[in-house]
């Protein structure tokens, strides 16, 4: 006896598979935006799907802040490595070198706003016509409004309120030169959507993911990771903690939680159990009410 | 969450601030309990900055800087929640006449179209509007929800009352499945839960039902068709003379062995495999993404279609269809545009407007037939090559399509050919 109806997990991946080759017939000049956080992973997991037997056709690109997590680093080349893609990074240390960006002052200084600059640069530089993004609609106010493919003017800038209207499978990917698209497969998954599917398909993540010793500060709510960039406060101590982060970001502004969750199972549970929004432990999402969407605007991811 | 059966339901919604749209999904979040405790602090210092009482639910599906202030929905947005039952996907879309394209976006992709009525209002035009913009976009299940029946004493007669009211206007549209509900989406009066003030009313609460709608029958089993995205060659020593068509299932279902024609070209073969990267499939059905490889080497690319050699789309370079018009410059009949139908591109132009259509009324309007944004009318188009297409009605993938002005890139009407 078959059954002619696919589950939501399936109709998500064959959503993002369709919405993936659509960017390879429409565009040139396609990479995928890797952070090296579970969402970039995932998409570059359908990306493989998307096209096998043959290997993913666009590179994975990485903005690198140079506040890195090392295990990112190790993790992000060995995959490029397993998977023969071409990597492409842009470096915000270097848009700091030329002088196109300055450093942030103050005491939660980051380079979180920098990127966009490097970003914008990296895309201008290697002609690239659409990145393809992890971004999801459930993360954040702004990006609820975003379509599958969403147009970038020449300036890199995002018009929320002026949006090309998205029916039914259609993707208008039309651009003039110097625009650019950003393509979101997984718009329509939620946090819970992302790890389920980790787990079902036992996708391989940074150790970071999965609870784990660590020394810390605790600031803003959140167990901040003690690295070189980090300065302490008189009134801050280090601590070690059993810790695992729910969101990869800059070493900077990635706050952890406690936990015991060390395999897929355990985090799937545990995140199923959260009272909390993923980008709560985002110092970034944290400076107003309408962060996201003024960084989006401006090209952010 | 049983992941291997639970299904997923799109649907939309559709009304105005004042008919409680943004405290009914609220609601249905909130009684969900698809709510983080720091969205529901950030909302509650908001209710109370804005001197509410208690939680105003309609500030969880606030958005954009602008929609904050000014108070209104812009835009379609995405909201998302799960239970035990199902994953939905709301598309929450604004009410506004001046936002028919977004309600239109909205209902694109749509299983289910709710509708809110304001019991002590009864229906008014801005609900034939959306009741008849969800026929138009053959929107399966339509569930008309009866709100705030706390203002009206929870009265059975006002209930009954907007039912005949509604379904005496209805009966005008194509409608497949419409149900009724009376709520209070402020109080949450059968939404997630069952009202205790109205015994009366002997159906399931608003969440069962969108629980348990029966939509694995909404898409079409019988015609099969396979748009191809792309062709899969890659050259590699394990798969030298690999040649797969990637696409998504449109409708109907292949099987290995089933006989095929590829249009346009209209050559026809057998299905070698229908792979997937996880193994060949022995079959695939809507709205699957597979790879298919043939038994003869032919010629196909992007923009063909494969389809069963028994049971195959029109070829047609003239057709009519239901326009929805959707940019601020006016139709120009007799120009050029480029047409989207499938994964095909062709050139087209609208070769006449045969009416206009008054969307609160009903009226056709053969007068004045120009088309402006939000305005839908009856258009015939004419393609510089032949679509394969099927009615919308039969096929909501290979019976749309999207008009792009090619000055400007900017996608500027859907239609849904007849």
């Amino acid at each position: 006896m078959g059954k002619y109806y696919l589950n939501y997990l399936d109709e998500l991946e064959s959503e993002a598979i369709y919405i993936l080759r659509e960017v390879w017939a429409q565009f040139e000049n396609p990479v995928i935006l890797f952070s090296g956080g579970k969402d970039s992973i995932l998409v570059t997991h359908l990306a493989k799907k998307a096209f096998y037997p043959s290997k993913i056709p666009f590179p994975l690109m990485h903005v690198d802040t140079g506040h890195n997590f090392p295990e990112t680093i190790q993790f992000r080349d060995d995959l490029v490595a397993t998977l023969g893609a071409q990597l492409i990074v842009g470096s915000v240390q270097e848009s700091i070198d030329e002088g196109r960006v300055a450093e942030e002052r103050g005491k939660n200084a980051t380079r979180n706003a920098l990127q966009i600059t490097t970003l914008l640069d990296a895309i201008a530089h290697n002609k690239i016509d659409c990145a393809i993004g992890g971004g999801r609609r459930d993360e954040e106010k702004a990006r609820a409004k975003e379509r599958f493919f969403s147009h970038r003017d020449d300036f890199g800038q995002w018009d929320p309120k002026n949006q090309r209207p998205e029916l039914w499978n259609l993707l208008n990917g039309k651009h003039f030169e110097g625009e650019h698209f950003r393509a979101f497969p997984i718009s329509n998954w939620t946090e819970m959507d992302v790890w389920n599917y980790i787990l079902r398909e036992n996708i391989s993540i940074p150790s970071l993911y999965y609870a784990h010793e660590r020394e810390v500060v605790w600031r803003q709510e959140s167990w901040i990771p003690v690295s070189e960039f980090l300065k302490l406060e008189e009134s801050e101590k280090i601590e070690k903690k059993k810790i695992r982060f729910r969101t990869l970001g800059d070493i900077t502004i990635t706050g952890g939680i406690e936990s015991d969750a060390d395999t897929l199972e355990k985090i799937a549970t545990e995140v199923a159990a959260m009272k909390q929004t993923e980008r709560g432990n985002r110092s970034d999402d944290k400076r107003s009410e309408s962060a996201m969407e003024d960084r989006k605007r401006q090209g952010y991811f | 969450m049983k992941l291997d059966t639970n299904q997923l339901l799109r649907f939309t919604t559709a009304g105005s601030v004042d008919d409680g749209k943004s405290t009914l999904i609220g609601r249905l979040l909130y009684d969900s309990k698809s709510i983080f405790e720091d969205q529901l602090a950030a909302v509650t210092t908001t209710s109370k900055r804005k001197g509410h009482e208690g939680v105003d639910l309609a500030l969880f599906t606030d958005g954009l800087k602008d929609e904050r202030e000014q108070g209104i929905t812009i835009d379609v947005a995405y909201r998302y929640f799960t239970t035990p039952k199902r994953k939905f996907i709301i598309a929450d879309t604004p009410g506004h006449i001046q936002y028919t394209r977004n309600m239109v976006t909205g209902a694109s992709t749509a299983n289910a179209a709710l509708i809110l009525v304001d019991a002590r209002h009864g229906v008014i035009e801005q609900t034939k509007r959306h009741a008849f913009i969800a026929s138009l976009l053959q929107i399966p299940h339509i569930i008309v929800c009866v709100n705030k029946m706390d203002l009206v004493d929870f009265s059975e007669k006002v209930y009954e009352d907007i039912v005949t009211q509604f379904e005496g206007f209805s009966s005008k549209l194509y409608v497949k499945d419409i149900q009724f509900l009376p709520i209070s989406a402020l109080l949450g009066d059968n939404v997630v839960n069952r009202s205790e003030n109205m015994d009366w009313y002997k159906g399931a609460p608003l969440l069962y039902t969108l629980e348990t709608l029966h939509i694995s029958s909404d898409l079409n089993k019988i015609d099969a068709r396979f748009p191809v995205q792309t062709v899969l060659r890659p050259q590699s020593e394990d798969f030298l003379d690999y040649r797969g068509y990637a696409g998504r299932i449109a409708s109907g279902i292949f099987r290995p062995g089933d006989e095929v024609t590829v249009l346009p070209s209209g050559f026809t073969s057998t299905i070698k495999t229908i792979d997937t990267s996880d193994g060949e499939q022995e079959q695939a059905y809507a709205p699957m993404s597979v790879a298919m490889t043939l038994v003869d080497d032919i010629d196909i690319s992007r923009g063909d279609m494969i389809v069963k050699k028994n049971n195959q789309p029109t070829p047609v370079q003239e057709f009519d269809a239901m326009l929805c018009w959707l940019h601020n410059a006016t139709a120009r009949p007799r120009t050029k545009y480029t047409i989207m139908h499938t994964s095909n591109e062709q050139k087209a132009m609208i070769k006449e407007v045969v009416y206009k259509i008054d969307i609160n009324t009903y009226a056709r309007n053969e007068t004045n037939k120009d088309l402006d944004m939000n305005d839908i009318g009856r258009v015939t188009i004419r393609t510089t090559r032949p679509l394969m297409i099927d009615e919308y009605r039969d096929n909501r993938i290979t019976g749309s399509f999207v008009l792009i002005d090619d000055a400007t890139h900017e996608t500027v009407a859907a239609g849904m050919i007849m």
